[in-house]
């Protein structure tokens, strides 16, 4: 079964990870790196994204003109900040996976629409 | 018996069988969902027919025919499943197919209120309108609940499976404290009534279900021996009409001996295992109240001692709560109003925080406080039963002796 894992940071985890020395900091990639290797068989196609501050949000249902305003969907101290797919038998068996992940507080498992 | 009654005879037949049925089902479809909507509709038609055909010889072949009937009805475009649904009869579930029901209605992807629900309904073959008395909720929202769980058992693939041994541990705890939710709620409900024996009856059933199931598991046992130390006592909990009596005040004559010794032997069985964990602890103490002979020759010092290993496991402020009152005996009033203040903070919102606090405070001769205390705990509470127990202490002058702590 697919599932998209969509990382989010906090607030809290980006003030830890620019508190931490450049050696630590590298390390602290290296184990998020090494999370993607180890996984890379179930790991599909994602991406880490560019900072809340790049994002635009576009409102479709706010009259007849779309409605474009500057940040992130939802206004908040969470902010996603990368996503993967992958292959998996369950949700037990992405729960375990995402277990072990080192990098941001968290993660949501959401499953692919079935046939697309 | 009609949807309006309490559940009596009738509902205790079709626990007994649902949860086999259902387990057969879904071994069978491979789908949980479709499985348990068949045996929902076998059990509202025996509750309808039973009370006037009377109960099958085998109840559960019965409602197993009927679900697989419906599921013909259902399913006749799919080829397949019709195939495999007229071939087979009813086998009787392995062990192992009751508890994968168990684990999947307990998933911790699952909200509390829907975990508690298809519990209710899939293992103890309750139906909604049964589900929604017990815990005073309109029968639409239980039904919301359960169906939404289903879809997402369905389509976010939380699997039909045992845990595996490194999971099983954390996942068999979300079991056991969705038992003991709803054993606390039919034990003392939060509710409008002060208790729903149904409710705690269903919790020790599945219990005693799940012990069986997983016998070498002690904290299923510890669960268990809880459960039933609780309800030997139960007797004695209320007067004839229907007012709260406090442990302190219950007449030990009216409790049950032998199911307090069968309890204590589950829980010394499940100790020699020297894992202790949080409900073998909690049945300990429960256990060193039902033995001891009077409230006065209660073996206060071993109750602190259990308290103290329980803080070690699993770290509360209640259960710090609970080991102030517990000392206040084991050493003196000053010692456990001392431990209680420092509990102020977390717990300002609980009313046994000022109604413990308002004893204490009556013990060291603070009694203007312990009225304040007292009144701000009956502003915090809704059940009928704790409410009339302040109400007393505020309205009796000299309220004193008398302790609300240890009721449960």
């Amino acid at each position: 079964m697919r599932y998209v894992l969509l990382f989010v940071e906090t607030e809290q985890f980006e003030q830890d990870l620019a508190a931490l020395s450049l050696d630590d900091r590298a390390r602290a990639y290296e184990l998020a790196g090494k999370w993607f290797a180890d996984h890379a068989d179930k790991i599909g196609g994602g991406s880490k994204l560019q900072g809340p501050h790049t994002a635009t949000t576009v409102r479709l249902d706010r009259g007849a003109e779309p409605l474009i305003t500057d940040g992130p969907f939802v206004e908040g101290k969470e902010v996603v900040s990368g996503y993967c797919e992958i292959d998996v038998a369950d949700l037990d068996e992405a729960l375990r996976l995402v277990s072990s992940w080192p990098g941001c507080p968290v993660v949501e498992i959401r499953p692919i629409e079935p046939g697309l | 018996m009609s949807e309006g009654e309490p559940r009596g005879q009738l509902a205790k037949v079709v626990r007994e069988h649902a949860s086999r049925v259902a387990a057969a089902l879904v071994q069978l479809t491979g789908d949980f969902a479709t499985a348990e909507d068949l045996v929902q509709d076998a059990i509202e038609k025996a509750l309808r027919r039973w009370p006037t055909d009377g109960i099958p010889e085998r109840p559960d072949a019965w409602l197993y025919t009927v679900a697989r009937n419906r599921g013909l009805d259902i399913i006749r475009r799919s080829a397949n499943y019709r195939a495999k649904l007229t071939e087979v009869e009813l086998v009787p579930p392995e062990p192992e197919d009751r508890l994968r029901l168990i684990f999947t209605c307990c998933h911790p992807a699952l909200p509390r209120p829907a975990q508690v629900a298809l519990t209710l309904r899939v293992v103890c073959g309750l139906t909604a309108a049964q589900i929604a008395r017990a815990f005073l909720v309109p029968q639409a929202t239980v039904e919301q609940r359960i169906g939404r769980a289903k879809r997402k058992i369905t389509d976010a693939g939380i699997p039909y499976r045992i845990p595996d041994p490194d999971e099983l541990a954390r996942r068999l705890n979300e079991v056991l404290a969705v038992i003991y939710l709803l054993f606390n709620e039919g034990y003392l409900a939060t509710g409008e009534r002060a208790d729903s024996p149904e409710l705690a009856d269903d919790a020790d059933w599945i219990a005693a279900l799940l012990h069986t199931l997983m016998p070498t598991e002690p904290e299923v046992a510890g669960l268990l021996a809880l459960i039933r130390l609780h309800r030997a006592r139960a007797a004695s909990r209320f007067t004839p009409d229907g007012s709260l009596v406090l442990l302190a005040d219950q007449d030990r004559s009216c409790w049950d001996r032998e199911a307090i010794a069968d309890a204590t032997r589950l829980l010394v069985r499940a100790a020699k295992q020297k894992q202790p964990g949080p409900y073998q602890l909690q049945a300990a103490i429960v256990a060193c109240h039902a033995e001891a002979a009077s409230w006065q020759e209660t073996d206060w010092e071993q109750i602190v001692l259990l308290y103290d290993m329980l803080l070690c496991l699993a770290p509360s402020p209640v259960t710090r709560l609970h080991r102030a009152i517990a000392l206040r005996y084991a050493a003196s009033p000053q010692a456990a109003l001392a431990e209680i203040d420092e509990l102020a903070d977390a717990l300002d919102r609980y009313y046994l925080f000022h109604a413990a606090r308002a004893e204490l405070l009556r013990a060291v001769g603070r009694s203007e406080e312990a009225r304040g205390a007292d009144r701000r705990g009956l502003e915090l509470t809704s059940n009928p039963a704790e409410r009339a127990v302040l109400r007393r202490r505020l309205s009796s002058a000299t309220a004193a002796g008398v302790t609300i702590a240890r009721q449960r």
